[in-house]
């Protein structure tokens, strides 16, 4: 009846992930109630959770992948808490078997579920802005996506307190993920959660591809869209590119799994190398569909904080795309080890080594912006020079890494983790934080506190370098990644310094939660009224903060790039007559009821009930069939209405 | 004559702009059938990493059979030709149901639908047979990756299938009004990708199988 589902699942022994179970599980409860009491669900339901407006979608985006970002920040303390004391004679606090879980969960959370939606949730707000359209091209799977995301996050949730996580790392490499060495659930967890949000990602990739291409203002021609758009661009034409090689390859492992197939298995004819070049050839470009809208948010902070147009447009949109198409043929650079051979090994080295070139134009287009510009330095400027500073470092250990002999000695060693660290957090990381102060008061109508957003800007950056320099030098004196204890006591001083790092990226966060505490207390002083608190270059500060639920009440003609500032170079203003009807999506509640089967679905088949698996799954599909049922999604605001609004602006 | 110069340039100029891209929102029609073709490239990826590790599972048949001996290449024709004929019966009913003739759109649908039946119909005894004789999906790695490339393709053909009584349904309440086309536009396009994706199964999988 409920498959493999007993008593037995939850983890009575383990006190740490049942008492933060707990508390997490009484401070959601404590957050359902407060709503309810407030009487907030009504307009919970109606404005955010039913909502297909790209704006809201994309803070709900980020807001999942802040709060996610604490979950794999928390275990990231407890590993190197682990690391620093588990040296020697001593055991340290954390059981292998929930180390593994560990390291596993916070590289599939922070990749998964923090990074993709801080970077999907800013394309989601800003793109349809940049480009002067109303909204994305199908709105109703733009929520979609986002409850799909959602399910996946859940479910990784639930393994804390239901069963286990994957103890196989978070590329999870068979034999070792396969039915024969992993028998328990975890494996299950990680496969479903990932397949689900997979699915939703790339929904969202076909959605930004036929918006870009599709749905631009008049005058909007390719070279005069925002860079930010460029990189959007690129992203989600990797994401159709590579998510579904993704897909394709955690169903053979799910069919190896539940089937008893023989893709990746020891026997029977499996070939475990054809997962590890699979998982690459989407990992790889997974890489660049995080960095490449990063990059994005970095031209346009720093175009906008130097008061110059940003150093030549066209080859910063050359430099994209040239990522954009290299990033397919370096994926052997993960497993130069693998033994294909010098002349693969050679020709997959020069490959990345290459890719180098691009990112260098970008860094010299950067820091030529801000060379004789009036550079002024609030917190996204702050974040985008510690950014060109802290990438390029981390850009030169990855051309090291790049050279087959020197990989042979660095492979799986924690320099490695300190060079993906270096261009995840340094580029990844500041780019959300940078993009989340800058357009922050366009979402909201307020602008962030300087002083605590300058202050976590410090501790990220201070944190940062302290927690993974040494790192690096652990990695050159031999020491591999993933070590529950730590034979060597010469790597203890090294590894505390680590911890220290660590624990100065938590005041990094703390000081954002006190810096939104701040100024959402203090917003009535902080209003933006203008809509263009930077002096911005780009369409999206030409319209009011918040903007209406239409964008723009009229859409603009662009004659340039840069249109926002051509427009207020030439004193054009936005119209305020001549308004005409708009036609606008209509809430559906469809995401989210998917995404409450969804979780059944995956639920039920991580656990094999399958009479539960294939109810979720049937009542989903139907869910699915009455949406697409409908022919009247478009609700019309008329030109008196839209007159009205606009005044009382 | 100034003023025909003048259009003259206008034109010009507006049309460079559209052509760079210039031309504002595109129409619905356009958008819906642009983000399904994304999507169909989507699926491409998806079927070329199936592809990819059927080619390199081929021979690792683990002392089990081998396509050679599996393989009933008249029982594959046939089924190839209920397939690209089904193509060609839904290229009809589209322009059928581009010229608003609800009729005519429903023989050819229903043609559709029974040449597509009759495909799965014949692939599914042949899947049987072979799990009959223990040449199964968990036999060997081969038919592992034999199995999940043409039973993903069979997957497609059903969902494609259902789709199909679904927009019949939906062209019998709504009539075929633009909404409505719009998804059978984009069903037609699903339905010939479906095809493409055969050929690649029927040369890889089917004919250099045998001659192997």
């Amino acid at each position: 009846m409920l498959g493999k589902l007993s008593w037995s699942a939850i983890p009575f022994n383990e006190p740490l992930p049942l008492l933060s179970g707990a508390a997490v599980g009484i401070v959601i409860l404590a957050v359902l109630v407060i709503i309810a009491m407030k009487g907030w669900w009504p307009y919970l339901w109606r404005e955010w959770l039913t909502s297909v407006d790209h704006k809201h979608i994309g803070v709900m985006y980020v807001l999942l992948g802040l709060v996610m970002l604490l979950r794999g920040f928390s275990d990231a303390i407890m590993m190197r808490t682990q690391q620093a004391v588990a040296v020697g004679d001593a055991q340290g606090y954390l059981p292998p078997s929930h180390y593994d879980q560990i390291f596993s969960a916070h590289g599939s959370i922070m990749i998964f579920f923090v990074a993709m939606p801080l970077v999907i949730g800013l394309m989601n707000f800003v793109v349809p802005l940049q480009l002067g359209v109303r909204d994305v091209a199908f709105p109703v799977l733009n929520s979609v996506s986002f409850w799909l995301t959602a399910t996946g996050a859940l479910l990784i949730n639930v393994s804390l307190v239901i069963g286990n996580f994957a103890r196989t790392g978070w590329m999870g490499y068979p034999p070792l993920s396969e039915l024969a060495f992993s028998p328990d659930v975890g494996v299950d967890y990680y496969l479903w959660s990932l397949q689900i949000s997979g699915i939703g990602t790339l929904l969202t990739g076909v959605n930004f591809v036929t918006t870009i291409l599709k749905l631009r203002a008049p005058g909007m021609t390719y070279f005069r869209m925002p860079v930010f758009c460029w990189t959007a661009l690129a992203s989600n034409l990797l994401i159709v590119a590579a998510f579904p090689v993704l897909t394709a390859t955690f169903l053979m492992l799910l069919l190896d799994r539940y089937l008893g197939m023989h893709f990746f298995t020891n026997d029977g004819g499996g070939n475990q190398m054809m997962y590890v070049n699979l998982f690459w050839a989407w990992g790889h470009p997974e890489v660049y569909i995080l960095i490449l809208p990063a990059f994005g948010v970095f031209s346009e902070v720093v175009a906008t904080f130097s008061g110059k147009g940003l150093f030549s447009y066209r080859s910063m949109v050359w430099a994209t795309l040239g990522i954009c198409v290299l990033s397919f043929m370096v994926w052997l650079h993960h497993f130069f080890t693998m033994g294909a051979g010098a002349d693969v090994n050679a020709f997959f080295g020069i490959m990345s080594s290459i890719i180098a070139v691009p990112t260098g134009v970008k860094v010299f287009n950067w820091l030529f912006t801000m060379f004789h510009g009036r550079i002024v330095f609030r917190t996204p400027m702050m974040f985008a020079v510690g950014f060109i500073i802290t990438f390029v470092i981390g850009g030169l250990t990855g051309v090291l890494l790049a050279v087959p002999p020197a990989d042979f000695v660095l492979h799986n060693s924690t320099f490695l983790v300190a060079h993906f660290h270096n261009v995840i957090i340094g580029g990844v990381v500041f780019g959300a934080l940078a993009g989340i102060n800058y357009w922050f008061p366009k979402a909201f109508g307020f602008t962030l506190d300087e002083r605590l957003g300058h202050a976590s800007f410090w501790c990220w950056l201070i944190g940062f370098y302290l927690a993974f320099m040494p790192l690096y030098m652990l990695g050159l004196m031999g020491m591999t990644r993933r070590l529950e204890h730590v034979p060597d006591p010469s790597w203890q001083p090294l590894l505390l310094v680590a911890e220290g790092g660590a624990i100065v990226i938590l005041c990094g966060i703390a000081c954002q939660i006190a810096q939104l505490y701040v100024s959402i207390r203090g917003r009535d002083q902080r209003r933006d009224l203008t809509g263009d608190p930077w002096n911005g270059r780009t369409l999206e500060w030409s319209t009011t903060s918040p903007p209406p639920a239409y964008n723009f009440a009229v859409l603009p003609k662009v004659e340039t790039v840069d249109a926002f500032w051509h427009m207020k170079r030439m004193h054009q203003t936005t119209a305020k007559s001549g308004y005409e009807a708009i036609e606008m999506p209509r809430n559906s509640p469809a995401g989210f009821i998917i995404a409450f089967f969804a979780v059944i679905m995956g639920f039920s088949l991580i656990w094999q009930i399958w009479w539960l698996a294939i109810l979720g799954f049937l009542a989903a599909a139907i869910v699915v069939l009455v949406a697409a049922w409908s022919t009247d999604r478009e609700h019309e605001i008329s030109a008196a209405d839209v007159a009205q609004a606009e005044r009382a602006r | 004559m100034t003023i025909t110069a003048s259009d003259e340039a206008l034109t010009a100029d507006g049309s460079e702009l559209v052509r760079a891209g210039g031309g504002g929102p595109a129409g619905k029609r356009i958008v819906v059938a642009y983000g399904f073709w994304i999507f169909i490239l989507s699926d491409m990826v998806m079927f070329s990493a199936l592809f990819a590790t059927y080619a390199v599972l081929s021979g690792n048949t683990a002392g089990g059979p081998t396509g050679a001996e599996l393989f009933n290449l008249r029982n594959v024709f046939i089924e190839t030709v209920c397939l690209l004929l089904s193509s060609y019966t839904c290229g009809l009913g589209a322009l059928s149901a581009e010229r608003r003739q609800p009729g005519r759109f429903f023989v050819f649908a229903a043609l559709t639908f029974l040449l597509g039946a009759a495909f799965l119909i014949i692939e599914a005894t042949e899947f049987a047979r072979m799990v009959q004789t223990g040449a199964g999906p968990s036999r060997s790695g081969f038919l592992s990756a034999f199995f999940a490339l043409v039973g993903m393709h069979g997957a497609h053909v059903t969902s494609g299938l259902l789709a199909l009584i679904y927009l019949a349904a939906q062209v019998i309440a709504k009539g075929l009004r633009p909404a409505v086309l719009r998804r059978l536009l984009c069903w037609s396009l699903f339905w010939h990708a479906l095809d493409i994706v055969w050929v690649g199964v029927f040369t890889l999988v089917y004919l250099m199988g045998v001659h192997h």
